[in-house]
């Protein structure tokens, strides 16, 4: 299929691609500053917010994509959106699936760098607002290794886009769920080739991520 | 030579400070005021980076005043760490930080100016981390003065350096002085409170033993703790 250029295997990971990537930079968006706020910040309960934000790491992705149906199906709260069967109900899924690993990764980086920081950026008189710009940046090597965590986690996902997505043919199909579907079709051979192109774009992706922290590092240190 | 700083003179009255559930320094009760470099003497663990510390508003003493009662941030003052933290960014940038955060412009050209300084002009467009152990407390200086501070503390800038890079720090910290910066300085090296003090604070195991002019110090010790030390017996 990738030999002959199937429009439909392309369509099915440029979907895939899109689906992920979106999920995880809204992630990104959310989880890393929360993480970092909570990293930076003293508050009654924040013990039990971070073993919260911990054990979100695990959450089952089914119970997310049920917790999104529930959302955005025509009697949830959301549900004059009528984005449910759609790319978008799927990214909104991945989401927030991942934002709390990042979340959770990014507090204890931060947590730790602050540590180290803490005297240097005080006695500079950086402001609050500043300081969690400049850890966000500092640690910015740090933070697209958690990013590629979440990319992972999301590209590897089955559960929640094939239960907010509905792996429409040709418009909510993944190739998660398509490998899901060959497997119950029986279609073996189908399935392990789509697996092995999805094991390919992860990689690709974490090589290219990886080529971008190499150049960072010896740019900037 | 600058006006007296106006965060002169800093007065210790009776000042303890614990952590842990240990003291680290008690009832320490003297005055920075403006002048040659004043540097604080002692063994490791004598007290003297919690005394900077407390100086410059970083901690608050468990007991006692620091007074004027310095803001964890106070603009007028500077600190130089024994281990500085590189921000992950160029050398240029560091300074250009370092001049942001002390609310002026990010001039690149006056950044560039205070890394040519401290003889790091070349290596300005180089990752800070990359640099060499006396080549970041040079930063770190260019840093700390980049804030024009009335006050710059030291805490044992040249611990981990070499005697070229020790040197080349020291030069840099007497331009400084002679600018009219008060140089409040941590160090447990004889020959470099010798070289750099005008006044010697002498601190054993959280007290102070002696405070005197540096030639008296050296010349004549006004205490037996003192006398030891300066034989180089282990002064604990």
């Amino acid at each position: 299929m990738i030999l002959t250029g199937d429009s439909k295997l392309f369509s099915v990971v440029g979907l895939s691609l899109y689906v992920s990537l979106s999920g995880t930079v809204l992630a990104c968006l959310a989880g890393m500053p929360f993480g970092a706020l909570i990293g930076l910040t003293r508050f009654p309960g924040r013990t039990a917010l971070i073993v919260l934000l911990n054990g979100c790491m695990g959450l089952p992705p089914v119970v997310i994509g049920l917790l999104v149906y529930l959302l955005l199906s025509r009697s949830g709260p959301l549900g004059s959106f009528g984005i449910l069967f759609t790319p978008q109900a799927m990214i909104i899924a991945q989401a927030l699936l991942i934002a709390p690993i990042v979340a959770a990764l990014t507090r204890q980086v931060i947590e730790d760098l602050w540590a180290e920081y803490r005297d240097e950026l005080t006695a500079m008189a950086v402001r609050p607002a500043s300081r969690v710009k400049v850890l966000l940046w500092d640690a910015r090597l740090s933070l697209v290794t958690i990013a590629l965590a979440g990319f992972g986690r999301a590209a590897a996902e089955v559960g929640a886009v094939m239960i907010v997505g509905g792996n429409i043919d040709g418009f909510t199909r993944v190739m998660t769920t398509s490998i899901a579907l060959e497997t119950s079709k029986g279609d073996l051979p189908l399935a392990i080739g789509l697996g092995a192109v999805l094991i390919g774009v992860i990689l690709a992706v974490n090589a290219l991520a990886w080529a971008l922290r190499d150049w960072s590092e010896r740019h900037a240190g | 030579m600058r006006d007296r700083p106006s965060t002169l003179p800093i007065t210790f009255e009776n000042v303890a400070f614990a952590a842990g559930g240990r003291t680290i320094v008690s009832g320490v009760s003297f005055a920075i005021e403006a002048g040659p470099p004043t540097l604080l003497v002692g063994p490791n663990g004598a007290g003297k980076t919690t005394l900077i510390k407390l100086a410059m508003g970083l901690i608050t003493p468990s007991a006692g005043r620091v007074l004027p009662a310095q803001p964890a941030a106070c603009p007028r003052s500077a600190i130089v760490f024994q281990k500085p933290v590189m921000l992950r960014r160029s050398v240029l940038n560091n300074v250009m930080f370092a001049l942001t955060a002390a609310g002026r412009e990010a001039d690149a050209k006056a950044a560039l100016g205070w890394l040519e300084r401290v003889g790091l002009g070349a290596l300005a467009d180089r990752p800070a981390r990359r640099l060499s152990g006396g080549e970041q407390q040079r930063l770190a200086l260019a840093r700390a003065l980049a804030r024009d501070p009335a006050v710059l503390f030291l805490d044992e800038p040249t611990a981990s350096l070499d005697p070229a890079a020790t040197k080349a720090v020291e030069d840099i910290i007497g331009v400084a002085a002679a600018g009219g910066v008060k140089i409040v300085m941590a160090t447990h090296d004889l020959g470099q409170a010798r070289r750099l003090a005008g006044d010697i604070i002498f601190l054993v195991a959280g007290l102070v033993v002696e405070r005197a002019s540096a030639a008296q110090f050296f010349a004549a010790p006004g205490t037996e703790q003192s006398r030891r030390f300066l034989a180089g017996d282990l002064v604990i």
